[in-house]
């Protein structure tokens, strides 16, 4: 499985890890990871993804869409420098708290 | 497939020139529910194909008239695509012959005396492939008839969207160059370039997310929202929030456009700039061989609603010569043979050990040709470069209405408060009053660059009391802008008052512009005392106005401005 999601044990935290290239061919699989969940906070965990392409981005916003839009809470952790450029060109952090 | 599965009923031609083994065979295989044809040589078995297509084929090798190989060539032939197995019958053992039926066409053989439950085995593993093969076939015409389908539907929907996309400026425009894969709107890139009223141009460089068709579909929308609102007169602020708006509207949440967007003024010699998303472009100076970076700091449009949108521009002084480039992610990313990217620096590099800069634009072509050897189609780059104001003509509009009703008698006056300055540009709609006057409409550019420094003056001198003398150098030039946007963001009071008469003259008409404003007014008599050349930084609206328009003057301590415009009755 290249995209791995874990409920913290009080059912508040959801954190989806993300392995490998993180493009349109994850589509499937990241919205399963969330999609039938109820998600008070979301975690997505980048430590193991390599790329970043901007269908990723689009993953992202629907995510976002899923957990309440405006009111999300939603952190994106350990991004490689790569990916944070990416991310920084898009100024997704101003949706997103990235670290 | 099951083996105890009935086999399907086949057309068999049998080719034997012994009618003992002709008989025995046709009854094994009429036996076994298939219908038989008989040939007893390799001339009728040729033609009983040519007449009666059967599915596969029994061949003796060795016949009168023409042997079981030529036969067999020729059916092959016959045959083209489809598969129709040829078992050569043949009693013939040693290995060269055999090889020799199979060279000849022959997919099998069996070897005389027949074995009845071999035979049957045969046919049915023969059978096997002959539907595999029709199988392959079928989906093959299949794809390529799709495909055809879709490059079609590509051709039609590119025909459409260049109608809309390239109704601007891009081709006419002699300050231009830009690079684009004939078929980038199928990458979701979009390249869109229109003049304003006044002479300014708008330039757009976008990026769809996705790819195909979806990434295409947004791009007419964003297209005619650019267009209209260039074309009406409307600034990069208003036309940026209306695009983001319309966009959020109609793409799904995983779809934005990346974009970067220019308005370059000829007249006030700036370049004001919005970059949500798209790589840094550049601003290059010629004189000092200068860039600045053009960063994105803006989310891509489509993707914050429009309450949050931030349309906040940068503006940046520009001499002659000087050129803004906007490029995609596919010059920064095309990488070459060993999966190297060709990246900012390198890019860096060529702008950077450039001299002539009228080659420059081929000299970054050139890199990325050297780098990397393989054209990507997802490679847009426009480069735009400021030219003396006058030698650029944005095309004048066409009317269709006859001129029957226009109105030549009438005059109108606004207050404009400081609630509507903060956020509302009524210049397109003093534009679009104005054009009802098909005397004016000649001098409709003239016309709507006096409009725009005479309000420009008024906000940002007289309302916002900025000082222009703050734009003698390039940085005081951005503190100016940062300035002008602070103070209007803050705005609870003052006014801009404009006053439009339009009076008939004989032989033709006259407008007068009044502009007043609730300022600290200026030193008339010292600003009119500068040449009407002058080309500094500050101050170049005045003399604008006193070239463009007619009778310019200031009164009430600069704080009431008034231009005419005159015209002759049309033949």
């Amino acid at each position: 499985m290249s995209v791995v999601s874990q409920m913290s044990r009080d059912g508040r935290q959801l954190t989806i890890s993300i392995k490998g290239r993180f493009d349109f061919a994850k589509h499937q699989e990241f919205r399963e990871a969330y999609e039938h969940q109820d998600l008070e906070s979301v975690v997505v965990d980048l430590k193991e993804a390599t790329y970043l392409d901007s269908s990723a981005l689009g993953m992202l916003l629907l995510l976002r869409d899923h957990a309440g839009g405006d009111d999300a809470d939603i952190r994106v952790i350990n991004s490689s420098m790569d990916v944070r450029k990416i991310l920084a060109i898009s100024n997704f952090d101003k949706l997103f708290d990235i670290t | 497939m099951n083996a105890t599965q009935p086999q399907a009923s086949l057309t068999i031609l049998i080719a034997e020139d012994s009618a003992a083994d002709r008989l025995l065979l046709s009854s094994i295989l009429r036996r076994a529910g298939h219908v038989v044809l008989t040939a007893a040589n390799g001339v009728e078995a040729v033609a009983a194909f040519r007449q009666q297509q059967p599915h596969l084929v029994l061949m003796d090798a060795m016949m009168p008239v023409m042997d079981g190989f030529e036969a067999a060539r020729q059916i092959k032939a016959l045959a083209g695509e489809t598969l129709v197995p040829i078992i050569f019958l043949t009693s013939l053992s040693e290995s060269e012959a055999l090889a020799r039926c199979l060279e000849a066409g022959g997919d099998d053989f069996l070897a005389k005396p027949y074995n009845q439950i071999i035979l049957a085995a045969k046919i049915k593993a023969m059978e096997r492939l002959r539907r595999l093969q029709a199988t392959v076939l079928q989906q093959r015409d299949q794809i390529a008839r799709h495909h055809d389908y879709l490059l079609n539907e590509q051709r039609v929907a590119k025909a459409v969207f260049d109608k809309v996309a390239h109704s601007g400026c891009l081709n006419a425009a002699p300050n231009i160059r830009y690079l684009q894969s004939p078929y980038a709107l199928f990458n979701g890139d979009l390249l869109l370039a229109a003049f304003t009223p006044s002479g300014d141009m708008h330039v757009l460089l976008g990026d769809f997310t996705g790819h195909g068709l979806p990434a295409a579909v947004g791009a007419m929308p964003l297209a005619e929202v650019f267009y209209g609102m260039t074309a009406k007169g409307y600034g990069l602020a208003e036309t940026l929030r209306e695009m983001n708006a319309k966009l959020k509207r109609i793409l799904p949440v995983d779809m934005f456009c990346c974009a970067a967007v220019l308005c370059v003024s000829f007249h006030r010699r700036c370049v004001e700039v919005w970059n949500g998303g798209m790589p840094d472009g550049y601003l290059h100076r010629v004189a000092s061989g200068e860039r600045t970076q053009l960063v994105s700091r803006h989310l891509p449009l489509g993707v914050l609603s429009p309450e949050v949108f931030d349309d906040c521009t940068d503006v940046w002084p520009m001499a002659l010569g000087d050129r803004v480039f906007l490029l995609s992610d596919g010059v920064i990313d095309t990488a070459d043979a060993q999966d190297q990217l060709f990246g900012a620096q390198r890019l860096q590099q060529v702008f950077a050990s450039n001299r002539q800069p009228d080659v420059l634009f081929a000299e970054i072509e050139q890199a990325l040709r050297d780098f990397g050897g393989q054209a990507r189609d997802d490679v847009s780059m426009v480069e735009i470069s400021l030219l003396q104001s006058g030698l650029i003509h944005p095309a004048s509009l066409v009317y269709s209405d006859s001129g029957q009703s226009c109105p030549l008698d009438w005059s109108v006056s606004f207050e404009f408060r400081a609630a509507t300055l903060r956020r509302f540009n009524p210049l397109p709609y003093l534009l679009q009053l104005l054009q009802e006057v098909h005397g004016l409409r000649a001098q409709s550019g003239p016309l709507y660059s006096v409009l725009t420094e005479l309000y420009a003056n008024a906000l940002e001198h007289g309302v916002l009391g900025l000082d222009s003398s703050l734009k003698r150098d390039a940085s005081g030039f951005v503190r100016y802008y940062q300035q002008r946007k602070a103070r209007l963001d803050t705005l609870d009071e003052g006014f801009i008052r404009v006053h439009l008469q339009v009076t008939p003259t004989d032989g033709g008409g006259r407008l007068v512009i009044r502009i007043e404003d609730s300022g600290e007014g200026f030193d008339v008599a010292r600003v009119m005392r500068r040449p009407m050349d002058d080309i500094r930084l500050s101050g170049r609206g005045v003399s604008l106005i006193r070239q463009l328009g007619q009778n310019a003057r200031w009164s009430d301590d600069g704080r009431s401005a008034c231009v005419e415009f005159f015209w002759e009755e049309m033949a």
